[in-house]
């Protein structure tokens, strides 16, 4: 055996790896889910609490940090592992209910299964995730380690076979790295779906010695948080995949070019790489061959347009972040002028598993012109919120009702909005469309990078427009005409639609624009900006109409056009809770008794609303905002 | 690769050279597409004003010929409903945001947004759109020349003159969005900035933002 071969010198860090880790599995251990989402709920609490309460109880236990576990609805998490019992996991902690599992799970015997979400491992007392709707439809790829192992901990991720992929690409050709993710036809997950493979090929075409492989974690969007997970809960995934591209078109150097406002992400990729570097995984001679490549972080400063290819460039490159015109494209001219490889966080995490388990399985797995999964981070009005991975053709139905949990209190859905600032709203009627690159297209929205925000009969459209073109046409550069320009206009016509200004022509004066910025800018920012209104317009014109014709929001969410009323005949004579909530003193008491708001007072603010108690629900929201008659009457 | 190809432009076949890009092709021939931004020596196109559409056979949509290198056989129409649609929205837009006060700009009759007014029959007072209303500070601290931003389109000339032609970089883009400006290094006054005082801006500047002192009175 020749101690050269970097499957030997693989098989050896590995077995190394799983004794160490296998021998801290003989006591409990505590998983706590402490990604951003954790934390964000007090994970670092409950971590704390879990330290104090086993220190003070004597008891051998250890507390380790993991990434996110995905049920993120019921932050902070924690999974217990405690040997002759199935790893459990327990949501909504807090001091008392860790309190009460250090004594009774940890201390004694007893899961308290009462407060427990699922097990982990099949068993004969307690329900596992996969028991549940969101477990039949799941399928765990890229997310399989996420919230499993410890992202700080090298080992962690290879005693599950990580970097196995690598040391088996490094004993072949790098021709085969290639030709494995061409034949998987793996698309990239950034949002517009180009096959990765053929972005390679193009890369080694272009010839010369220097080139770039450049992961973009420069995740923007509102409401979306798939890359910030992964690059904080698996981070050796995400560097395995770049490893292997690097190896695959033969370059040398790699940066990922990570936002500052994801330090905790920024912070567990540099130990990442600090740890693969150590272990000969990274640097010059990886795994004892002749291949050499190295990674660093480039922090990005915020800008949403760099997650564009050629703003991404010029930023890292010392220059504002600004799109550039194609061709060239990158594969031929990229960084430094090199040719260069930009993927998505997603696209690289899956090419580990790819090399792994091969092109065959890994088309098994989805649709055939969409395979493998789609990560979505699933928010707005819906049950269960979180991080899910679903395969791709699974209906948005399935995604919403069966992953989700539905919407909360049975309300009824309206809209889904896809793909961030650059997709779309779609309706009810869209619900069945299968999740993947072109069935979405068809349909008006863009699978983007996976952001999915659910929303209800309490939302309008108008508005949701609204928001996001004041988000794009603040992140727009400013370097072509249509994105600068246009966005102000669409953003400007969507304010003066939400207080009831307009006519007729103003509907189709804006549609007309938005085809046109769509058509005519420069890069993919403004390209996609006008897809909220374009599919709003098209499955939710009535509601634009109402605002316009009736000066009417149908939702009662545009402020101009509603008032809020107490409706006399269920208003108490004994309660005076609005009039104390009111914080422009616009409710009095009427000489009857009951309570009225001074409508020149009343700022809108919705505090007597939510203030008025159930039993009574007094106060409404009337849209037009136009009092009733007999209210008129009893002012005077 | 031979060095000319052969093109057809609005039914005219002409020859150019190969590697050119398609706008400096057209306007060597008298075929006239409306520009603001492009500058040929540039080797990478700003295609920012997003004014010089024109439409090629075989592609899905119209394409800036500032960004298009010519290819033996490519049939191009610089007239097309799409064209003209798109031309339209991306003038009037610029229009929106742009002082029109034409009888006080140095620049009247000698403008180039008159010019794509005339030769597209575009009018200059545009009706879709409401005028941006902005307050910019007048710049005369130069002895011959003097910086109206109220007129500027943002069309780059200046900076490229400042920067590859004067080679003093002393103006350069600022801001993101509609707050995009040119200005100097933390938006001094020119007369206070490394500004070499020569005329290159008022000679480049197309629509009268940069302007010779003399020709306002």
């Amino acid at each position: 055996m020749s101690s050269n071969n970097p499957l030997d010198l693989y098989r050896k860090m590995h077995d190394e790896a799983q004794a160490r880790i296998k021998s801290k599995e003989d006591k409990p251990q505590v998983l706590i889910g402490t990604a951003t989402c954790g934390v964000a709920a007090g994970a670092l609490q409950v971590r704390d609490d879990f330290v104090r309460e086993i220190e003070e109880k004597g008891l051998d236990a250890e507390v380790v940090e993991v990434g996110c576990i995905g049920h993120c609805y019921a932050e902070p998490l924690a999974i217990i592992a405690k040997p002759g019992f199935p790893p459990v996991c327990y949501g909504y902690l807090d001091e008392g209910l860790v309190h009460r599992l250090v004594e009774d799970f940890l201390g004694g015997d007893d899961p308290s299964y009462e407060y427990a979400l699922a097990a982990l491992e099949r068993n004969d007392v307690f329900p596992t995730f996969e028991d549940f709707p969101r477990g039949i439809y799941e399928e765990k790829l890229i997310l399989e380690n996420c919230g499993f192992i410890d992202a700080r901990d090298i080992d962690s991720y290879i005693s599950r076979e990580g970097y196995s992929a690598l040391a088996t690409a490094l004993t072949q050709e790098p021709q085969a790295v290639l030709e494995e993710v061409k034949a998987a036809n793996l698309r990239g997950r950034g949002g517009a779906g180009f096959p990765a493979g053929l972005k390679w090929e193009a890369a080694i075409k272009s010839g010369g010695n220097e080139k770039y492989v450049i992961c973009n974690a420069d995740e923007g969007d509102p409401g979306a948080f798939m890359d910030r997970s992964i690059l904080e809960s698996d981070p050796h995934l995400v560097i395995e995949g770049m490893i292997l591209c690097a190896y695959a078109i033969g370059s040398q150097m790699g940066y990922l070019y990570i936002r500052a406002e994801y330090p905790r992400a920024v912070r567990h990729v540099q130990d990442a790489i600090d740890q693969a570097r150590e272990r000969g995984l990274l640097g010059s001679s990886i795994l004892g061959t002749e291949f050499d490549f190295d990674l660093e972080i480039f922090q990005g400063s915020g800008a949403f347009v760099c997650g564009e290819a050629t703003a991404l460039i010029s930023s890292m490159e010392g220059r504002m972040g600004m799109p550039q015109s194609r061709p060239p494209r990158l594969a031929s001219r990229g960084f430094r002028g090199m040719p260069t490889v930009l993927n998505n966080v997603k696209t690289f995490a899956y090419v580990p598993l790819i090399i792994h388990h091969g092109a065959e399985w890994f088309k098994s797995i989805g649709t055939e012109e969409s395979p493998g999964t789609a990560v979505f981070s699933l928010v707005g009005k819906v049950a269960n919120t979180g991080l899910v991975e679903v395969p791709m053709g699974t209906s948005l139905r399935q995604l919403i009702y069966d992953v989700g949990g539905g919407l909360p209190g049975n309300r009824d859905f309206k809209a889904v909005q896809i793909g961030g600032p650059s997709g779309g709203c779609l309706p009810e009627s869209a619900l069945d469309v299968p999740i993947d690159f072109d069935s979405l297209h068809q349909a008006g929205a863009i699978m983007g990078s996976g952001g999915l925000v659910v929303m209800d009969q309490d939302d309008c459209m108008v508005a949701v427009s609204r928001y996001f073109l004041e988000f794009t046409q603040h992140e727009s550069c400013g370097k072509c005409t249509f994105c600068r320009i246009g966005t102000k206009h669409m953003l400007d016509t969507l304010v003066d639609i939400t207080q009831g200004k307009g006519d007729t022509e103003t509907l189709g004066l804006l549609e007309e624009l938005a085809e046109d910025v769509r058509d005519g800018s420069l890069c993919n920012l403004g390209r996609t900006a006008p897809n909220p209104i374009l599919t709003t317009l098209r499955y939710f014109k009535d509601e634009y109409k109402a605002h316009i014709e009736e000066g009417r929001c149908p939702a009662l969410v545009c402020r101009d056009l509603i008032l809020y009323y107490i409706e006399p005949p269920k208003c108490s004579k004994l309660c005076n809770v609005c009039v104390g909530s009111c914080p422009t003193e616009a409710i009095f008491t009427r000489e009857d008794g009951l309570k009225e708001i001074d409508q020149e007072k009343c700022v809108k603010c919705d505090n007597c609303r939510k203030a008025c108690p159930t039993e009574y629900n007094a106060v409404v929201k009337l849209s037009p905002p136009v009092l009733p008659p007999q209210k008129e009457k009893a002012v005077k | 690769m031979s060095e000319y190809v052969n093109i057809t432009i609005d039914d005219r076949q002409i020859k150019v050279r190969a590697g050119e890009k398609l706008l400096w092709a057209a306007l060597d021939n008298d075929i006239y597409i409306p520009h603001l931004c492009a500058i040929r020596e540039k080797e990478r196109p700003n295609a920012g004003c997003r004014l010089c559409f024109v439409e090629i056979e075989g592609d899905t949509r119209p394409a800036t010929s500032c960004t298009r290198t010519v290819e033996d056989g490519m049939v191009v129409r610089t007239r097309t409903p799409r064209v003209d649609r798109l031309v339209k929205t991306a003038f009037e837009l610029i229009l929106s945001d742009h002082n029109l006060k034409c009888r006080e700009c140095p620049a009247n009759r000698n403008c180039a947004l008159q010019t794509i007014a005339k030769k597209r029959g575009i009018k200059l007072r545009q009706g879709r759109f409401k005028t941006i209303v902005r307050e910019f500070e007048l710049d005369e601290s130069p002895d011959d020349f003097a910086f109206d931003r109220s007129r500027c389109v943002l069309c780059g000339q200046c900076v490229w003159a400042d920067r590859e032609v004067a080679k003093t970089g002393a103006i350069g883009f600022a801001n993101r969005g509609l707050n995009r400006v040119v200005t100097t290094f933390r938006d001094r006054p020119l007369a206070e900035s490394n500004c070499a005082k020569c005329t290159f801006y008022a000679d480049v500047c197309p629509v009268g933002a940069f302007y010779y002192k003399k020709a306002a009175e």
